[in-house]
Parts: structure tokens; C-alpha cells; sequence
């Protein structure tokens, strides 16, 4: 089906993002917001009438004009929507107009606020377009773009070194990313080129693509992995996320939790006939997923910044993603991206609340006892915390069960990648908690000034947070096992039958059970630990040290790879660019010089030298001429 | 009394010619370098008559009128142009005028 109205979702918000590039400024703050917040909304609502038109084997179509036309090679700017596109846009859309929304609250005292929601709308207008392209180069456009607008909101506030320097970081770690991500668009261009079909359609790939070798396929995909690797905040180029909490706290919601940093998943799930080829590259997915969910959930438990805590965790949430992937359940991986959107988001904006509230604290060890002052926030951010713990009957319940259950059982799966799986999801728990427990309970450890200043979110903060909170609960109902309309609707796209269909049997109510004991348990250990405690004792057990500095992963990087790095660079710019560069440069110049300025002699200036030159040229010529 | 021979006529004009030369080549002042342009037309004028004269043809004749009224502008802008550049610069020594070199 055709329909022109699929290229309003991109471009609503990237006129909202024009607008206020060049009139926000003059328009004043009340208008850059709500202009940003409109143009998102729109977007949402058209998203909105995609999914109500959609059947699920349906395809929306919305061609703009042909990019590229170098025969027999064509790319279009032509968006598409099925399925896996429609919730993907609903997520975007959706949560961006709730965290816009928080925005205009948030960032009201701030000069910056046009640049800001210019930005925040740049990246929906990106992710859009990540989601909707029907090619992988558009794909990549987008996977670009938000990379940019990832690096543009990082270093927002780019008085401060440490978050441009954040910004920098995300930046050109995503770029190791996008290289590997890069070479498997060309190998794969290269390969279908070579079987005679020479597309990037997603609609061309998908037929052709069961003609290519395994090893080809294994390789194409690994490198994209690589790509979803550094997108997606995986294992080795995880490092970048955390630092990222340097930006404004609803960027971290939008674009660090819930959306950008999904679209490595995103990726995976729309070239899973592409990946289903390669078994090789599902067991490395599967366990660089469960090992960075792992990892980073264990980095979390020890952090004490309340912002840096949900970033390990969305790290750890994104792994059980490609956990789920990598053991061929993509429906699991979008169930889960789509119910981790809702709690995340809320997680964030609640700790936005939190750390406004605070007048900027982001230390927990400062924080305490706001649960009567700030009580929205605090429900709010229980029944998230509740969720991303995975207790029932909240959507992390069901989502991350099911990518436990389908660790076990499916044929990719095995024991010890439930096992991994199952440890982090006790540690998720334990952590939340936590952090419940030391921001909300017990004696507020803030200075007098801080405490005399604390006070509730204005309602378009304290809105998007009771919705976000309701989506915490219900989102999760869409797969429930009683009635799952979750993989139904999924199907034609991610190829995939119902979990209950397939594998060994096994005792799914006793592997619930044993996830939620454990939830339980991680939740009982913080709470008395941290719950009842007066005050926060001071943790330096070696172990704890170890996990405070997150495992020394960033200083080995600086070891290994900056400093080497920045080593090489001074040298080249000391001692290879002076001398050899330069030189060479200089060297053809001051030989010409040289030979001109023997040559510059006969150029005396002087009229008489010349006439004497040209007269004992006609005299050779005359004595030429006579002579033959 | 016969007439003297071509000969003669065209060693005079090679002479002539040859001390224009010289002139322009050698002198350090402009008016006679000059000078020594009108030394070279006339030489060249010279050769024209004889010719002239010795094949009975007319057409060496009118070519030697044109080139003395060229001459004769040649050295009104000439002279014209060296007022000038000596109001300037105080000098007709060519050494002086190298103003165009790098």
C-alpha cells in the first residue's frame, strides 16, 4: 500500500528542528518547546494511524524520489512501514513526545533551550528515518544522524570540558562502531552483486540473501554486529554510554535508554533472515549479550551516581536484547526494547525529577528521605524500578522472562546463558533497589540549603512520569501467555513461531519462579543493607573498589589504545609533520628557487641586454639561413 | 661620368646599419639610442633607393616615404614618452628603467 503520508513522521520534526534553529532565538522560550513538542506529537499521531491501518503482514510505502541511480544500482529515499517498523515508531514517537513534553519543564531554566529542542528534534527526525528506511543506506543515514544528535546533546552544556569531552568519546567510539558496521553494507552489497541481484531493499535482500555462503554471511553479519556494537552500548564499545549521562537528563531518557541506543537491536531484528544464516555470529551475539548484561549489571551495583547507575543498567538491558537475538528470538529482543523503553524512559525522567528537585545533586550519598516530599516521583519511580526488576505483573516481568525462558530452551540456548541471564536479573534487582532505598528512604543526607529547596515537578514533568509509569505496567500485557497478540503481530516480519511451540520441554513455571525468587531476594538485601540503614557506611572492600572503578575497563582503554594513540599523534604532528611533510614541501620549493634564481640573471630588466640578445639571434638566424 | 656601382650604395646602407646598431645596443642615453633608430631607418631607406634606382622600379620609393612618416611619428611618441619618464625619474639612462623586473 502507498500512502504519502509515511514522510510527515521524519519531517515534522525536522521542520520543528529548522524552525528553531533559525527563529527559536527570536521567538523565546515558551515557543521553541512547544513548537518542539507539536511537531513530535504530529509525528505520533500519524504513527499512531500506521499502526491502526497496518495489518501485520501489511507494508506501508511512501516513495520521496531516487537517491541514487547508478545502473544496475538503485537507491531510493523511500520509506516503508510494517510491522517491526510501526512499534519501533510508536516507541519513538511516542516516548519523544512524552520526554519533549518533560523537556519544556526541565530545561526552563535554560539559555540554551531553541539549541536544545532543536537538537531533540533532529534526532526524532533521524531515528525516524532509522526506522523507516527501506534500504540499508538510508538505515545508515540514520544510524549516522543519531549519532550526531547524540554527540550534539552529550556535550550540550559545552561550557563544561568533561561533557564535551563525554561527547567526543561517544563519538568516536561509535565511529569504530559505524566503520565495522560500514564494511558489512559494502561485503554485502559486494555479495549480492555477485549473486546477480545488486539491491540493499530490505524487500531484496530478504529473497536473495539464502543464496549466500555461510561463511559470507557470517562474516557480512559480524561486522554489523560490530556496528550494533558500538550503537548499542555492547561489549568492548560499551565505555561510551555511561559518560554520556553527562548531557541533560531527558536526552539520557530519549536517546541513551530508550530509543538511539536501541537501534542496534533494531538493526539485528530487521536483518534476521540475514543472521539466522550464520549461527556463528548468533553464539557471539548470544554471549557478548549475556556477558555485557552480566558485566555491566555487577559495574551498577557499585555506582553511586544515581544517573550512572541507570546507564550500566541500560547497558545491562540492552545486552538481555541481544541475549534474546542471539538465541534467534527476535520477537523476545523487540518485546523487551519495547517494554525497556517505557521503564527506562521513566527511570530517567524521574531521576531528572530527583536530581531538579536536588538543585543538581547527582550524588545518591547525598541524597535520602524524599519519598514525602517528591511523592509522584517516588511512586512512579517504584512501580519502574518494580518493572526493570522484572517482578509481576509489570512489563519487565513478562519481557525479560520470556528472553530467560527462550535462553534456555531455545535451540541456540543453553544452560549457561539462562544462568548468566538469571544472576543479572537478581542483580538488577539488587541494584534498583539500591538506589530506591538510599534517594527515597531513610534520613535525607542533603545539606540545609539543598533540603529547604526541595520540592515536587512542575505537571509537565510529573505527567509524562505517570504515563510512563502506567506503560511500566501494561505494556508488558501485550505477550502475556494467556493472550499474546505480541507475536501474532510480529510474525510475517520477525519469522518466528510462538516460544511454546518449539524446543525441549521444559519447566517453564519453575524457571518464573526461580527469577522471580531471586528478584525478590536482590530486593530483600537492599533493602537490608541500604533500607534500613541510617546512614550509607563507607565501602572500600577491594572487590567493591574494583567495581566502583568499573573493572579499570576505561583506564585499560586509555592504556591500550589513547594513550598509544595520542602518542603517535604528537609525534606526528612534532617531529613526521615538521620534518618529513614540511620538508618535502619546502625542499620543491627551495630547489626551484634555487634554479631560479640562476635563470633570474638574464632577466637584467635592462632593455639594451635584451636587444643584444636579439640581435645575436637574427644574426644566428641570418648565418642559418645563408648557409643553406 | 657613370653612375657608381650598387655595390657601393648597399656597403654605405650596411655601415649605416651596422653603427645604429651599435648605438642602440651600447649608448646609456635614450635620446640617442634614438637617434640611433633614425640612423637604422635610414640605412634601410637607403638600400630601398638603390634598389630602386637600379631596377627602375618605383615601388622602393614609396616604401621609403612611408617609412620616414613612420619614423617621424615613431619619434614624436618616442621623445614625447622620454619627456616623461624624465620628469619622473630625472634620468634617460635605460640601466634606470627596470621597474617591470621582479
Amino acid at each position: 500500500m502507498s500512502t504519502n503520508l509515511l514522510r510527515w513522521i521524519p519531517l515534522l520534526p525536522l521542520a520543528g528542528a529548522v524552525l528553531n534553529i533559525f527563529l527559536g532565538g527570536r521567538w523565546g522560550k515558551k515557543f521553541s518547546g512547544g513548537l518542539a513538542t507539536v511537531a513530535v506529537l504530529g509525528s505520533f499521531l500519524i504513527s499512531l494511524w500506521v499502526f491502526s491501518v497496518l495489518s501485520p503482514t501489511g507494508i506501508l510505502r511512501d516513495t520521496l524520489y531516487t537517491w541514487i541511480d547508478s545502473e544496475p544500482f538503485k537507491a531510493q529515499v523511500s520509506f516503508q512501514a510494517d510491522a517491526l517498523t510501526a512499534v519501533m515508531l510508536l516507541v519513538i514517537t511516542g516516548i519523544g513526545f512524552l520526554i519533549h513534553l518533560y523537556s519544556t519543564g526541565y530545561m526552563a531554566h535554560d539559555e540554551g533551550e531553541a539549541r536544545y529542542f532543536a537538537y531533540l528534534n533532529l534526532f526524532v527526525f533521524f531515528m525516524s528515518v532509522l526506522v523507516l528506511a527501506d534500504n540499508l543506506l538510508l538505515l545508515f543515514v540514520g544510524w549516522e544522524g543519531v549519532g550526531l544528535c547524540s554527540f550534539l546533546l552529550i556535550g550540550f552544556w559545552f561550557e563544561d570540558h568533561a561533557n564535551t569531552s563525554a561527547g567526543n568519546k561517544a563519538f568516536i567510539v561509535n565511529r569504530i562502531g559505524d566503520f565495522g558496521f560500514l564494511l558489512g553494507v559494502l561485503l554485502l552489497f559486494w555479495e549480492m552483486n555477485r549473486l546477480g541481484v545488486p539491491t540493499l531493499d530490505f524487500a531484496g535482500l530478504k529473497e536473495a540473501a539464502g543464496r549466500m555462503p555461510q561463511e559470507t554471511a557470517t562474516l557480512i553479519t559480524l561486522l554489523l554486529f560490530v556496528g550494533a556494537t558500538g550503537k548499542s552500548a555492547q561489549i568492548p564499545l560499551y565505555v561510551w554510554l555511561p559518560d554520556a549521562m553527562q548531557g541533560p537528563t531527558p536526552v539520557s531518557a530519549l536517546i541513551h535508554a530508550a530509543t538511539m541506543v536501541t537501534a542496534g537491536v533494531y538493526m539485528t531484528a530487521r536483518l534476521n533472515f540475514l543472521f539466522a544464516l550464520a549461527p556463528a555470529t548468533l553464539s557471539v551475539i548470544a554471549i557478548i549479550g549475556a556477558a555485557t548484561a552480566l558485566f555491566a549489571g555487577t559495574i551498577a551495583v557499585a555506582q553511586n551516581d544515581i544517573k550512572r547507575v541507570l546507564a550500566y543498567s541500560t547497558v545491562s538491558q540492552l545486552g538481555y536484547m541481544f541475549l534474546a537475538a542471539g538465541v534467534g528470538a527476535f520477537g523476545a529482543a523487540v518485546f523487551h526494547l519495547f517494554t525497556h523503553a517505557f521503564f527506562k524512559a521513566c527511570l530517567f525522567l524521574g531521576a531528572g525529577s530527583v536530581i531538579h528537585a536536588m538543585g543538581g545533586e547527582q550524588d545518591m550519598r547525598k541524597m535520602g528521605g524524599l519519598r514525602p516530599r517528591l511523592p509522584i516521583t517516588y511512586w512512579t519511580y517504584l512501580i519502574a524500578a518494580l518493572a526493570l526488576a522484572g517482578i509481576p505483573p509489570t512489563a519487565g516481568f513478562f519481557s525479560k522472562d520470556r528472553i530467560l525462558l527462550e535462553a534456555y530452551s531455545s535451540p541456540h540456548g543453553s544452560f549457561g546463558l539462562w544462568l548468566v541471564g538469571w544472576i543479572t536479573a537478581g542483580l538488577t534487582a539488587f541494584y534498583m533497589f539500591r538506589q530506591l532505598f538510599m534517594v527515597f528512604h531513610g534520613t535525607s543526607r542533603a545539606s540545609e540549603s539543598v533540603q529547604a529547596h526541595i520540592h515536587e515537578s512542575p505537571p509537565t514533568m510529573t505527567l509524562p512520569l505517570i504515563v510512563l509509569a502506567l506503560g511500566s505496567i501494561t505494556a508488558g500485557w501485550l505477550a502475556r501467555p494467556s493472550h499474546n497478540v505480541w507475536d501474532p503481530w510480529l510474525q510475517a516480519v520477525l519469522g518466528r513461531s510462538n516460544p511454546a511451540e518449539h524446543g525441549e520441554a521444559v519447566n517453564e513455571t519453575l524457571l518464573v519462579v526461580l527469577t522471580v525468587g531471586l528478584a525478590v531476594l536482590g530486593i530483600a538485601l537492599a533493602y537490608f543493607i541500604y533500607g534500613r540503614a541510617r546512614r550509607i557506611a563507607a565501602e572500600d572492600g577491594s572487590l567493591w573498589q574494583v567495581l566502583a572503578h568499573k573493572y579499570y575497563i576505561d583506564e585499560l582503554y586509555d592504556a591500550l589504545f589513547v594513550r598509544p594513540f595520542t602518542a603517535a599523534a604528537n609525534w606526528f604532528a612534532r617531529v613526521f609533520d615538521p620534518v618529513f611533510i614540511d620538508g618535502a614541501v619546502n625542499g620543491v620549493a627551495d630547489f626551484v628557487r634555487s634554479i631560479s634564481s640562476a635563470g633570474r640573471r638574464l632577466q637584467s630588466g635592462n632593455v639594451q641586454h635584451y636587444l643584444f640578445a636579439f640581435l645575436i639571434g637574427t644574426v644566428f638566424i641570418f648565418v642559418y639561413w645563408l648557409r643553406w | 661620368m657613370t653612375p657608381a656601382p650598387l655595390e657601393y650604395y648597399l656597403i654605405l646602407s650596411a655601415v649605416l646599419f651596422a653603427i645604429g646598431v651599435a648605438g642602440v645596443v651600447i649608448r646609456r642615453d635614450v635620446i640617442v639610442i634614438l637617434m640611433s633608430i633614425e640612423l637604422m631607418l635610414n640605412a634601410v631607406n637607403l638600400a630601398f633607393i638603390a634598389f630602386s634606382r637600379f631596377l627602375g622600379a618605383l615601388d622602393g620609393q614609396v616604401i621609403v616615404f612611408f617609412v620616414m612618416t613612420v619614423a617621424a611619428a615613431e619619434a614624436v611618441v618616442g621623445l614625447a614618452i622620454m619627456i616623461s619618464v624624465f620628469r619622473h625619474r630625472q634620468t634617460l639612462d635605460p640601466k634606470d628603467m627596470q621597474l617591470l623586473k621582479w
